[in-house]
């Protein structure tokens, strides 16, 4: 499939962000097989793709959690409060920000805005906005999706 | 597809869209999605259908109103009846007292009137009126109208006279004068040309470009275009973030349809015009907004800007001339080109012409899109706009032009807004983002918020935003630990000035400006901090007491 | 006045030069000393480490001199108050930010940092020093790389793809967290890329990157890369 895609814009090297979404699109995150893989197609060094790939946030390079948690630190989310909701999931979930939990069922990351202040605080469950959060709301988000119904304090 | 067709499409359009009686509009971006705006939606869909009104009564589904608090919102034309909060059986009774009986349900109506009255749509014109995903809608507003005078009836020199007599300056920062940047680009040698359409809005509590690509995307097209034609150039890229899937969506969707009907492509209109679009997305990186960087991004580097010069007008994407444009300054040429220049240099200030739009946000009664003329003043925003500050709770600081930007107290808050005015008192336009800041907020903990977030964004490529916001950083947790000494404001400032001065791109430039802005006007809490170790929003030494 | 050529001032000094060439390279010619340390001849410009910074009479601004073509008429100083305090901050901030301990450095005595600290003046450090560890590679046969006393010039970087022509080396992550990278981030030993050609070792302004068992002064080769780039295009 990469390789397909990789064909479609005809091994291009400045095609390299494109190719770089497209397969953590495949397959959830980038490892060093698949960043090897897309510098022998594109005939690029592979510091170079391996530099791009880690300037950039979007491009995670450790296999994420089956869960995901993101937070919006935006200002708006900021001045709301955002933060309180992040310490209290670190506390609750026993997970550090931008860390994956030992058992591999829960990643928590900070994206720096999604665009919806209005709506602020932001958290995304699972790809599912959150808006106008607390951290009760976030934490019983987060207890449904793991299918826990309490988690053990450590 | 030939000019004459696009006034036949228009009419035809036109006529279909009067032949309602009535128009619901039910907003169904990233605001009020979350909210249920798809179901609403169907639900609208449904009741007309339940109760036969199909003919009389079309449901749309359409951008953002600006009222992104109260989501999912609903607008029924005409009268622009705007209901907020609505809920899938709001729906069904909307439509019975509403479109069947003709009785707007007053309970349920957006209260804050004067959140519209001192606004001034022009690039909104459309957000909230037309279905974002039918090109047809657009087509029927007018749109495409003003690519066509241009084909038809304009030289690119006319085109580029236009825009330089409408005094419209660039929405993304600077300012500069869009019409001279255009004659740059025109005059420099070098083929291919390059338009880049800039969609990178990386900064935190802004949302502006986001709205109007997901609210009316031809518009941004539309201006691409015109400006294609005025500089000669062939090729388009809009850079997005990744973070914005519906408005890559919608972009995504109004490219394919522009294609369809030729007005992006060969022979745009059966003329001589070529010119094609591709979208790039970001990948979580603020600094690729910068006009050098987003260049390395869509070859596909790392985002580190280059040194000006060469400018990218003259060596730009692959080395060849570039007009690297904001998505805002792009929906204002096709208004400009309809209008005329000097209609549009009426409007604002004279030495600032025509709208801005600002995201409004923070501790605000009524957040949301707004857009308002040039030179209207932060109290206007705060006060009549946004409603004033909620619970009553006392105004401390309003933040404009986002991380970047200055943090203005109570006493500049009858400054106009434009660029001059904010750039005096150490604040930036930016993007467009207001927050505001009640008494609750630290204004230390806000400045380290700031500096926080461009250490993390910084590039890493010069010195002074490299290290020198990294130890800014560093001075602002010893404050935060109580280890602060009075000489550190000193140092603060000093780094500010050598970081502002001394960076390679607007970034680092910009970056100090919160640290500078809350030395300058809130000093008293900084003298707090260090001497009492004490903070008086309740913000800071929290965990110090608990631990 | 033919073609291409420019008159300018530099310290008030009268000064000729090319259309195309940079302040920087106009006061070298003309014996005018300014402070770099990312750029070097034969290398691209990089315009990172902020040194060169000028004034130019009649803006605000200050301009980069490895970067800024010279122009007619223009009128540049390369030594104020204000630039000499900049430079001094500079150094403090490069000094601060990895651990330079110049007593325990391969580089000591043959380093452009250390160098110019002197020459400005720097007689301490003003910021809080920070003294997390950084990767030390020894893995490959001969040559070293200590991150811990990398200031990110990315002259080897350079050399490397620019010269040599092998692009081993490139930079990871960004901001404070930019760290030089062989290949996907692997150890030197295993690259089978790298050539073993030296260059990364004879460019580096400060103690990163040098051959094991081998003085200094005699790893370094400062003209290496327009050495080889003139012998090219001849």
């Amino acid at each position: 499939m990469l390789d397909k895609f990789v064909m479609q814009h005809g091994h291009r090297k400045d095609a390299l962000l494109e190719i770089l979404h497209y397969a953590q699109e495949i397959y959830g995150y980038l490892d060093k097989d698949i960043l090897t893989h897309i510098s022998n197609s594109l005939n690029l060094p592979t510091s170079h793709v391996y530099g791009v790939a880690t300037f950039y946030n979007f491009f995670k390079l450790k296999k994420p959690g089956s869960h995901i948690v993101t937070f919006c630190l935006g200002t708006a989310c900021f001045v709301k409060g955002v933060e309180e909701i992040i310490t209290a999931v670190e506390n609750e979930f026993n997970v550090k920000r931008g860390e994956t939990r030992a058992d591999g069922k829960l990643s928590v990351f900070i994206t720096r805005c999604i665009g919806a202040c209005a709506m602020a605080p932001n958290a995304i469950v699972d790809n599912v906005v959150i808006g106008k959060a607390t951290p009760e709301i976030v934490i019983d988000k987060i207890r449904s999706v793991l299918g826990e119904e309490k988690v053990e304090a450590n | 597809m030939k000019p004459i067709d696009l006034v036949k499409l228009a009419e035809r359009d036109l006529d279909l869209r009067r032949s309602y009686k009535y128009r619901i509009n039910v907003c169904c971006s990233s605001g009020c999605l979350p909210f249920g705006a798809e179901d609403v939606l169907k639900a609208f869909e449904q009741a007309i259908k339940e109760y036969g009104v199909e003919k009389d009564c079309k449901v749309a589904r359409t951008g953002c109103v600006g009222t992104c608090s109260v989501g999912p919102a609903v607008v029924v034309e005409p009268g622009d009846y705007l209901y907020q909060s609505v809920t899938p059986e709001n729906a069904r009774e909307i439509v019975k007292e509403h479109i069947i009986k003709g009785t707007p349900i007053k309970s349920m109506l957006y209260r804050n009137e004067s959140f519209f009255k001192k606004q001034r749509r022009l690039i909104l014109r459309n957000a909230g009126k037309i279905d974002p995903y039918n090109i047809e809608d657009y087509i029927a507003m007018g749109g495409y109208s003003a690519l066509m005078k241009c084909l038809t009836s304009m030289t690119p020199k006319a085109v580029i006279d236009e825009v330089m007599a409408s005094g419209l300056r660039g929405r993304g920062g600077a300012g500069f004068l869009t019409g001279q940047k255009w004659t740059f680009v025109a005059r420099a040698s070098g083929n291919p040309k390059y338009i880049i359409a800039n969609l990178d809005e990386g900064d935190p509590g802004v949302f502006a470009n986001r709205t109007l690509a997901e609210a009316d995307p031809h518009a941004i097209i539309e201006g691409m275009l015109i400006a294609a034609y005025a500089i000669g150039a062939e090729k388009g890229y809009i850079y997005i973030r990744a973070e914005y899937p519906l408005a890559i969506t919608t972009l995504k969707k109004a490219l394919d349809q522009a294609n369809s009907l030729n007005l992006v492509g060969e022979n745009i209109l059966e003329t001589s015009f070529n010119f094609s679009i591709d979208l790039r997305l970001g990948a979580g990186a603020f600094v690729a907004g910068e006009e050098t960087a987003i260049l390395a991004s869509i070859e596909g580097q790392r985002a580190t800007p280059r040194p000006r010069p060469p400018y990218p007008a003259t060596s730009g994407l692959w080395g060849k001339p570039t007009l690297i444009q904001n998505v805002e300054t792009l929906a204002n040429i096709p208004i400009i080109i309809n209008n005329g220049g000097a209609w549009f240099a009426g409007i604002g200030t004279p030495k600032c012409s025509g709208t801005k739009c600002f995201s409004l946000t923070g501790k605000i009664n009524s957040p949301g899109l707004i857009e308002v003329p040039m030179g209207t003043t932060l109290r206007e925003v705060v006060y009549e706009i946004g409603n004033g500050i909620p619970n009553n709770r006392k105004f401390k600081a309003v933040l404009v032009g986002g991380p970047s930007g200055g943090c203005l107290p109570e006493e500049q808050i009858d400054l106009p807004i434009d660029y001059e005015s904010l750039t005096k008192v150490g604040a930036i336009m930016g993007s467009g983002g207001i927050v505001v800041i009640d008494d609750q907020s630290c204004m230390v903990d806000t400045a380290k918020f700031f500096t926080d977030f461009c250490v993390d964004e910084s590039c890493g490529k010069c010195v002074p935003c490299r290290v020198g916001l990294t130890k800014i950083k560093e001075i602002f947790e010893r404050i935060m630990r109580g280890e602060g000494r009075m000489e550190d404001m000193n140092l603060l400032e000093e780094l500010g000035n050598y970081i502002r001065e001394a960076s390679l791109c607007g970034l680092g430039q910009t970056a100090p400006n919160p640290v500078l802005t809350t030395l300058r006007y809130f000093k008293n809490e900084y003298v707090e901090h260090i001497s009492q170790k004490k903070c008086s929003a309740g913000k800071c030494f929290q965990k110090n007491e608990e631990g | 006045m033919g073609i291409g050529v420019i008159k300018l001032k530099i310290n008030e000094q009268e000064v000729i030069s090319r259309e195309g060439d940079t302040i920087l390279k106009a006061a070298k010619e003309h014996g005018i000393t300014i402070p770099t340390l990312c750029d070097l001849d034969g290398l691209s410009n990089f315009g990172g480490c902020r040194l060169c910074l000028v004034e130019v009479k009649g803006s605000p601004k200050l301009f980069p001199a490895c970067t800024t073509p010279v122009s007619n008429g223009m009128e540049v100083i390369t030594d104020s108050e204000r630039l000499k305090k900049y430079r001094k901050m500079a150094i403090e901030l490069i000094l601060s930010e990895r651990i330079h301990v110049c007593s325990v450095c391969v580089a000591n005595n043959n380093c452009e940092l250390q160098d110019l600290a002197n020459k400005l003046g720097v007689d301490h450090v003003n910021f809080k020093r920070d003294w997390n560890t950084h990767d030390l590679d020894t893995t490959h046969e001969f040559l070293v790389i200590d991150r811990n006393r990398c200031i990110l010039c990315t002259r080897c970087i350079r050399v490397c793809d620019e010269v040599e022509g092998v692009h081993v080396l490139d930079l990871k992550n960004r901001g404070k967290d930019t760290e030089v990278i062989i290949d996907l981030d692997d150890q030197w030993g295993v690259s089978k890329i790298c050539t073993s050609c030296r260059k990364c070792a004879k460019v580096c302004p400060v103690g990163a990157i040098y051959v094991e068992g081998q003085p200094i002064s005699q790893t370094r080769d400062k003209k290496i890369a327009e050495f080889v780039l003139t012998r090219r295009q001849s």
